[in-house]
């Protein structure tokens, strides 16, 4: 009753009383527990209007056991908890509503469907109440939405790893929950079948409108997803927006983030592209330009960028007509055959390292010496602060 | 042949069976999931069976059904006879006697179902109650089924406890196994052998019963 008075106080000071704020989960919670690397401190808050709301760390940020926090299926040491204006946790208050009772929806990570159930069995497991017709109405409409009805009568072994996501998610939209949690649930599908599943979701949310909570560790997701994006570190936000802005800001370059590029050169930026997201980099060494995706830095800025050799295309002719930007002239020298891989070194007034396949080498009858051109695209550059 | 002793023990060991089911269930569900710090002090308790010997445990099943034990006179109150040497006696001594082998196969069966399971049944709203027995039952059956049947195998061989609690009561006490002892007593090899074979089949067969309900595969089905 506190908070909702409290939210009403809120809506009518800033003016504007949407729905958007009323189905809104808050939080803020302070979790200790013991992980693998010892003693670890969730300490987090935020408010995830209805739509997607990414949540995005390392394996180890604690962002199963946030969600597990909000489910009910971990307690929080401190903290306040409230979904839809309804208070879930509240250490002060001693309020902890079970599981059972607080109607978030959870897919987790291994979706978890009962291996002894058909699909529909699944579906119509959390609808309990309402009468038979009732409940088999719901779960037709459900396996309709979500284009599952041929797998009715199939236990969840016999079905695909994307029909098994379809309903899992099915299994707990059926429920009407007041949010929904989905743990990495697309970490194992392919591209394609992942944005079909996405749209269907997005589809079934203009109609119910709640929060989505969606945890990844894949950058890549969050850039197809493109929606609000919390990023996780070490059991804290570190960061809190759109991907373009959160996910592109200069990284720290640590060891690891070094691992995955072969090429690194230091630049200094030239002009901002605002209006494209993109810029214009200069190479401290010889002056060759390179387009990058736009990140928050001055001109004139010294940044470094990470170029992945397999993110290199070679072309024995200067390419036309391409969408990539950066097409850069050089000279073969040296290819290398490591395992089932091509290791071709070009000098472009830098070296620069690319992979190439086997059939690859051969079709383009490349030998050292000869003029090559490397094509890099805007978003293969990935900037980092110095 | 003592068809008589025969049928009482079906009966005793059917009866312990069902009673193991319904008692053992919710214990065995306490074993599995309690994060109590003296668990293993009850685990041991339950297990006793399986070491003691039968006279022993026989021993204080006695004194604590006699009629100097509170709960012999309570019996003895109601119904006007004490426990000891009665069929009832019988039942409630097997029933410790077989409570490891039924109780240790439904633990292991619940504590092998996957707890994300049981999350994802609380997350759609499902009761402990509704989860046991929608989740947690049909996954852990080979395991149940295995913990009736031993309960069931373990009473018809039962000797030590019969011989001190029960006697040798026709058609009350007096079991197969205290009948083929008899007959041995009594240099009547011929029916002790008919007894034993029989019971030797009738053990196979549950045996065999508890083992093919725990195979995960069948190879002979394998074009299935």
């Amino acid at each position: 009753m506190e908070v909702a008075q409290r939210n009403d106080e809120a809506a009518t000071r800033s003016g504007d009383f949407s729905a958007e704020d009323v189905r809104a989960l808050e939080l803020r919670i302070l979790k200790r527990f013991a992980s693998r690397e010892g003693q670890f401190t969730l300490d987090i808050a935020f408010t995830a209007k209805p739509g997607i709301t990414i949540l995005f760390g390392a394996s180890g940020a604690g962002k199963t056991t946030l969600l597990n926090c909000i489910a009910g299926l971990a307690v929080p040491n401190s903290g306040q908890i409230t979904v839809a204006r309804q208070t879930f946790f509240d250490d002060q208050r001693r309020i902890n509503v079970p599981v059972q009772r607080r109607g978030v929806g959870y897919v987790l990570q291994d979706l978890a469907l009962f291996p002894h159930m058909t699909a529909e069995e699944n579906i119509c497991y959390g609808l309990a109440s309402g009468t038979a017709v009732e409940r088999k109405r719901r779960s037709d409409a459900m396996l309709e939405s979500f284009r599952i009805s041929h797998l009715r009568t199939r236990k969840p072994r016999e079905i695909s790893g994307g029909e098994r996501q379809r309903v899992a998610l099915a299994r707990t939209l059926v429920t009407n929950p007041c949010l929904l949690l989905l743990d990495e649930p697309l970490a194992a599908l392919d591209a394609a079948t992942k944005s079909k599943i996405i749209e269907d979701l997005r589809v079934w949310n203009e109609t119910h409108s709640i929060p989505i909570l969606y945890v990844t560790h894949s950058r890549a997701e969050v850039f197809a997803l493109g929606e609000r994006v919390l990023l996780l570190d070490k059991g804290q936000v570190i960061a809190d927006g759109v991907p373009h802005e959160v996910m592109t800001a200069p990284r720290q370059e640590t060891v690891a983030q070094l691992v995955g590029f072969e090429n690194i050169f230091d630049v200094t930026v030239v002009s901002l592209r605002e209006d494209r997201g993109t810029m214009t980099c200069r190479l401290t060494n010889n002056g060759l330009e390179l387009e990058t995706p736009l990140v928050k830095a001055e001109i004139n800025a010294k940044l470094r960028v990470g170029i992945a050799a397999g993110d290199i295309l070679l072309a024995s002719s200067r390419p036309t007509g391409l969408s990539a930007q950066n097409i850069i002239p050089g000279k073969m020298i040296s290819l290398a055959q490591r395992d089932m891989i091509i290791v071709a070194k070009v000098d472009c007034g830098v070296e620069m390292e690319t992979h190439l396949t086997l059939a690859a080498r051969d079709a383009l009858h490349l030998q050292p010496g000869q003029p090559v051109w490397l094509v890099i695209k805007t978003h293969s550059c990935h900037l980092m602060s110095v | 042949m003592d068809w008589q002793a025969f049928w009482l023990t079906l009966r005793l060991a059917m009866l312990v069976a069902i009673a193991l089911g319904v008692i053992g269930l919710p214990i065995a569900y306490w074993l599995a999931y309690s994060r109590w710090r003296w668990k293993f002090l009850v685990e041991a308790v339950i297990a006793l069976p399986i070491v003691l010997p039968p006279t022993v445990l026989g021993f204080y099943v006695l004194v604590a059904l006699g009629s100097r034990s509170p709960l012999g006179r309570w019996w003895q109150g109601l119904t006007g006879h004490t426990l000891a040497f009665t069929f009832e006696g019988l039942l409630i001594g097997s029933m410790i006697y077989s409570l490891p082998f039924a109780v240790q196969p439904f633990a292991a069966a619940f504590a092998s179902v996957d707890t994300r399971l049981i999350s994802a049944s609380a997350t759609l709203g499902a009761s402990r109650l509704r989860t046991f027995f929608r989740v947690i039952l049909p996954l852990s059956l080979p395991g149940v089924v295995t913990g009736l049947a031993l309960s069931f195998a373990h009473t018809m061989g039962e000797f030590g406890v019969v011989l001190m609690v029960g006697g040798n009561i026709p058609n009350a006490t007096r079991t197969v196994s205290i009948a083929i002892y008899d007959y041995v007593q009594a240099f009547d090899f011929a029916s002790a052998n008919q007894t034993a074979v029989i019971l030797l089949m009738l053990s196979f067969g549950l045996l065999s019963i508890v083992y093919a309900v725990n195979r995960k595969t069948w190879a002979i089905w394998s074009w299935k």
